[in-house]
């Protein structure tokens, strides 16, 4: 990843930049993605489920498997063994999955389904 | 207070880096093959179950395994080097005492951990939630008795994924079950020569006078008894230590004839030898070169020769080593042969700073220094051989046979995983 010089002071001759005492590290795009290493994923978005809430095909979309899953997480999910990249919904034993999507419809977990919350995803990336 | 050590091992650590992102080879039976599709050298549970043997050669069981529903794929070394860093890293967290043991193992060092058991569920529920990777654990006093308890926690289901051996009766009724071939650093050559010896089974070995031991078999195989019976005498390696030598060595996708394309691979092979040694601060005199054709193509003719060459002065610049690596390939080239495999080797490693220039020649000079550490920053900034020499030459007829590679899901931007 590229990083960004927050602030510059070129050293000329002679005297000593007066920026000097405030040069800080440049910012890291790391420091903001990823909350914990060894446990984030990038997965590429390919579906359009979650355009309501700005997830488009070809955003990256990070994803954190150390997060906790709460309802309302945003989570990459295995329904029947295929990947699915949804809202985590649930109210009480009853669990399901919401598109942002009007033309698709809930995806509601039950008996007899392999489930599994893959990960979290905690961001996503669009590049214009 | 007594040392413990614990044996954090992935469970069929390939198989199961290629299923955390293909979910569809959950539940099947998955083997990955060996560099240029050549064998098996992993199995899933389920491959392991249908009777698939380490070492199949593909081209023999291809058949057998389409009929079995054997999933096969090629050896993802990228993926796997990645995944074995997050597992390692997660490790970390749980004691900062750990030996790399291997790209799926690592010794822990435990002793004086209140709660062990409690300690190792969410270290094993941690590295599974985090990579998606299941990994056992044993836990011993001593190395070698840790190995034997990862052993049994993996094939006990029982056991939950973790054995602790702590209690002389209960190591004893573990090692019963065991065949000498089945301790940690007993190679078979070694068994048959304990047997020969009247020692037969673990328990003999343990039993036996370490002194006797020493004298007959050297102080490895003391040590190992030792630790056989709880004494610990092999500590934690926490440094890797440095190489003696690099060897850069594969087999062709294709059978080669013409000299001008080996004469590229031992370039590229020794390019990437030389940037394997100077990432260790060292340099060497001494390369060799090796040629071989197939020798399971009884119909080709056959032919196998090395040769080394000797430089004046140890050298870290590829360009001079490549002119080495040409110079012996000079010396052991015959036309007329179907060339299968090249190896080039360093050897006699020693630190680039300690060498000192001859009477006529002089050690590398500050340009190839810096040619160098431009070599190795870009290829490291942009991938492997982004940047080669001149003489290593692509495209390659000779690279690597790769056709059930899976994507390269935690490195490569353009193989993310598309959901």
């Amino acid at each position: 990843m590229q990083s960004v010089p927050l602030m510059s002071a070129a050293a000329e001759c002679g005297f000593p930049s007066p920026a000097d005492d405030y040069l800080d590290r440049p910012l890291d795009f790391n420091e903001l993605l990823i909350e914990n290493a060894p446990a984030t994923f990038v997965v590429r978005v390919a579906g359009d489920s979650m355009t309501g809430i700005g997830i488009f095909p070809g955003d990256l979309a990070v994803i954190n498997r150390a997060r906790r899953v709460v309802d309302k997480s945003i989570v990459l999910a295995l329904v029947d063994g295929e990947f699915t990249l949804k809202q985590y919904r649930r109210r009480g034993s009853r669990v399901w999955l919401h598109a942002e999507n009007p033309a698709f419809t809930d995806i509601e977990i039950l008996e007899g389904m392999a489930f599994e919350v893959w990960g979290v995803v905690t961001n996503s990336i669009r590049t214009f | 207070m007594a040392r413990l050590f614990a044996l954090v091992d992935c469970n069929n650590f390939y198989a199961s880096c290629e299923r955390v992102f293909q979910p569809a080879l959950r539940g099947k039976p998955v083997v990955v093959l060996s560099n240029n599709d050549g064998c098996v050298i992993a199995r899933s549970n389920e491959a392991k179950a249908l009777g698939v043997d380490m070492g199949a050669p593909w081209h023999l069981y291809r058949g057998r395994f389409d009929e079995q529903g054997v999933i096969v794929r090629s050896s993802n070394y990228t993926l796997y080097g990645d995944m074995s860093a997050r597992v390692m890293r997660i490790l970390a967290d749980f004691t900062p005492d750990l030996e790399l043991y291997s790209i799926d193992e690592a010794f822990l060092d435990v002793t004086g951990i209140a709660d062990l058991e409690g300690h190792v569920r969410r270290l094993r529920a941690t590295v599974l939630q985090w990579t998606g990777i299941p990994v056992s654990v044993g836990i011993a006093p001593t190395k070698v008795l840790a190995k034997v308890a990862n052993r049994l926690a993996k094939k006990d289901p029982a056991a939950g994924g973790c054995r602790l051996l702590r209690d002389p009766a209960v190591e004893e009724e573990a090692l019963q079950a065991l065949a000498l071939g089945d301790l940690w650093g007993i190679a078979r050559r070694m068994a048959v020569r304990l047997e020969a010896e009247g020692i037969k089974t673990p328990l003999e070995l343990r039993a036996a006078d370490p002194q006797l031991l020493r004298q007959r078999f050297g102080v490895v195989m003391q040590r190992l008894a030792l630790e056989l019976r709880g004494v610990s005498c092999l500590p934690l390696e926490l440094a890797v230590p440095d190489r003696k030598s690099v060897v850069a060595s594969r087999s062709f996708g294709r059978p080669i004839t013409a000299r001008a394309d080996v004469e590229e691979a031992v370039a590229s092979f020794t390019s990437r030898a030389a940037a394997k040694m100077r990432r260790q601060g060292l340099a060497t005199a001494h390369i060799s070169t090796f040629i071989e054709t197939n020798p399971f193509r009884e119909q080709d003719k056959q032919y196998r020769a090395s040769r080394g060459f000797t430089l004046p002065v140890a050298t870290a610049d590829t360009a001079t080593l490549i002119t080495a690596a040409h110079a012996a390939l000079a010396g052991i080239w015959r036309d007329g042969y179907r060339y299968k495999k090249a190896a080039v080797m360093l050897v006699d490693l020693v630190k680039a700073s300690s060498v000192g220039s001859g009477l006529f020649d002089r050690r590398d000079d500050s340009r190839s220094l810096a040619r160098m550490r431009a070599l190795d920053g870009l290829n490291t900034r942009f991938g492997r051989d982004a940047v080669t020499m001149g003489r290593t030459g692509r495209p390659r007829p000779w690279a690597l046979r790769r056709d059930r590679l899976s994507q390269r899901f935690t490195t490569h931007w353009e193989e993310l995983l598309s959901v």
